[in-house]
């Protein structure tokens, strides 16, 4: 298996663990990620709001870049993933607004590219092959698996149910984990409106960590990097001014696909969390 | 809201109603006001109108009303209106469609949705100038037109001590044809 790999902008920063595990775990599990060469950014939620045309034009101009390479896209986050399967959906469908987006961008793109997220090429891999390179299950581990929004809406390129998805959980089950039933699987974190807005999302992520607790888990797991910097950075604050206790370590799911896999810890950036995840990890024998 | 002649007010801004079904590509006429939209919108409660009252208030032709909301600019674009609306209505696709026009239209915004514009300026300037997100540049910028200087100075703090913040922007090789992006989406959307 082999995919043009889109990483994101925060690929060296903020959700630099969901990169380097990404990275890590693909190459573990056999699926071979090749860059992009000359990659840009996405435009993810101020493109689209800003204007349709540049939303649309930003993520073009790399599916026109996939395209040279011969190869199917795949996406590590959530947020680029969403844009670039809805930018090939617009192409594909819209003769019209191909010819125009390819006059803008100048790169022609022809709709010769499948866009799929890097939680679909893991689970592709079907449960024998990932239960036959399993070396450390992950016993004790007992998750709130958290979706988000932009990965399950819309249903156009929705990767699974948007109420109730699946993908993942299964994912975390073949690697041993015990996943929970949890009703805010695909709640909104409020994603872009940290910056702006920051109470709203405050408010927003706190309702999210409190159900999970409620649930009786002793870790969440995501595969969105805003849904991660919200949940894991902003905890420490939502304790101060909710006079919550939350101490839930974040992880990305191929984190934790990675250490099922015998990766050690540091080649899954697990130290640059902001929630410490040591006392998790040593719960798995 | 003042009272406000409905059926003078519809005929007068069906230019309106239409632009924003074309644009936004979206069947608005077919809302039956359920409210089911508003009923799973976890920013609803942060908003001026709830989801429904934007549609029902573009399917009256209340142009400026809707353009000057708050609702447009909340809009956190998750989409969980436009899985559960039982009329096909994608809301998030014509929030994006209220919140361009209300730019190009020149509306002047205000709280929430002022900063919410901003962050989203300085955002894709960052990518103008260097065909990626530059993270620390985007919130220098948005501190320094916002008026406050060290906003978010501790999550930032944090960031450096994980190794989280890059000092200065990462580029793509052909950066300026970003630019050129920006540009000529600029000049089509003038002539519109």
């Amino acid at each position: 298996m082999k995919y043009a790999y889109f990483p994101g902008c925060c690929d060296h920063t903020s959700a630099k663990e969901y990169d380097i595990s990404t990275r890590a775990v693909c190459k573990n599990l056999g699926i071979e990620l090749i860059d992009i060469p000359d990659w840009s950014c996405c435009g993810s939620t101020p493109g689209h709001s800003t204007s349709h045309l540049l939303g649309v034009a930003l993520s073009a101009r790399n599916l026109a870049l996939v395209e040279e390479m011969g190869l199917d896209c795949t996406a590590s986050c959530a947020a680029c993933y969403q844009r670039l399967a809805l930018a090939n959906m617009e192409m594909k469908n819209d003769m019209k607004l191909c010819e125009k987006i390819n006059c803008i961008t100048g790169k022609p793109y022809h709709g010769g590219v499948k866009v799929k997220s890097i939680v679909e090429v893991v689970a592709e891999l079907g449960p024998e092959q990932i239960t036959a390179r399993v070396l450390k299950p992950l016993e004790n581990l007992k998750m709130a698996v958290y979706y988000g929004c932009l990965m399950v809406r819309p249903k156009e390129i929705q990767v699974d149910d948007p109420e109730n998805p699946q993908i993942i959980d299964k994912l975390m089950r073949t690697v041993g984990g015990e996943v929970v039933d949890w009703s805010y699987k695909t709640e909104c974190c409020g994603g872009g409106l940290a910056i702006s807005n920051e109470d709203i999302v405050l408010r927003l992520t706190n309702k999210i960590l409190k159900e999970a607790v409620d649930a009786g888990v002793n870790c969440i797991v995501t595969a969105c990097p805003l849904c991660h910097f919200n949940l894991d950075m902003r905890q420490k604050k939502i304790n101060k001014i909710f006079g919550t206790n939350y101490h839930l370590p974040v992880f990305y799911f191929t984190q934790l696909i990675g250490l099922a896999t015998g990766l050690k810890p540091g080649e899954l950036s697990l130290e640059t969390h902001f929630v410490d995840t040591r006392e998790v990890i040593k719960l798995i024998a | 809201m003042p009272a406000i002649n409905l059926t003078s007010n519809v005929k007068d801004n069906l230019d309106f109603i239409m632009h924003v079904s074309k644009e936004s590509g979206q069947p608005v006429q077919h809302c039956y006001q359920c409210g089911k939209c508003t009923a799973g919108c976890p920013v609803a409660f942060a908003m001026d109108y709830p989801p429904n009252r934007i549609i029902r208030m573009v399917q009256l032709g209340l142009k400026e009303h809707v353009l000057k909301s708050q609702a447009i600019w909340l809009c956190a674009y998750c989409s969980t209106c436009t899985s559960r609306c039982p009329r096909n209505v994608n809301l998030a696709r014509v929030m994006d469609c209220l919140r361009g026009m209300a730019r190009r239209e020149g509306i002047q915004l205000e709280g929430r949705a002022k900063k919410i514009a901003l962050f989203y300026d300085c955002f894709l300037d960052t990518v103008k100038r260097n065909g990626k997100l530059y993270e620390l540049g985007m919130m220098l910028n948005y501190n320094l037109k916002t008026g406050h200087f060290f906003k978010d100075a501790g999550t930032g703090l944090a960031m450096f001590t994980k190794g989280k913040i890059k000092l200065i922007p990462t580029k793509n090789e052909n950066y300026k044809d970003l630019a050129q992006i920006f540009e000529r989406i600029e000049e089509m959307e003038e002539k519109c």
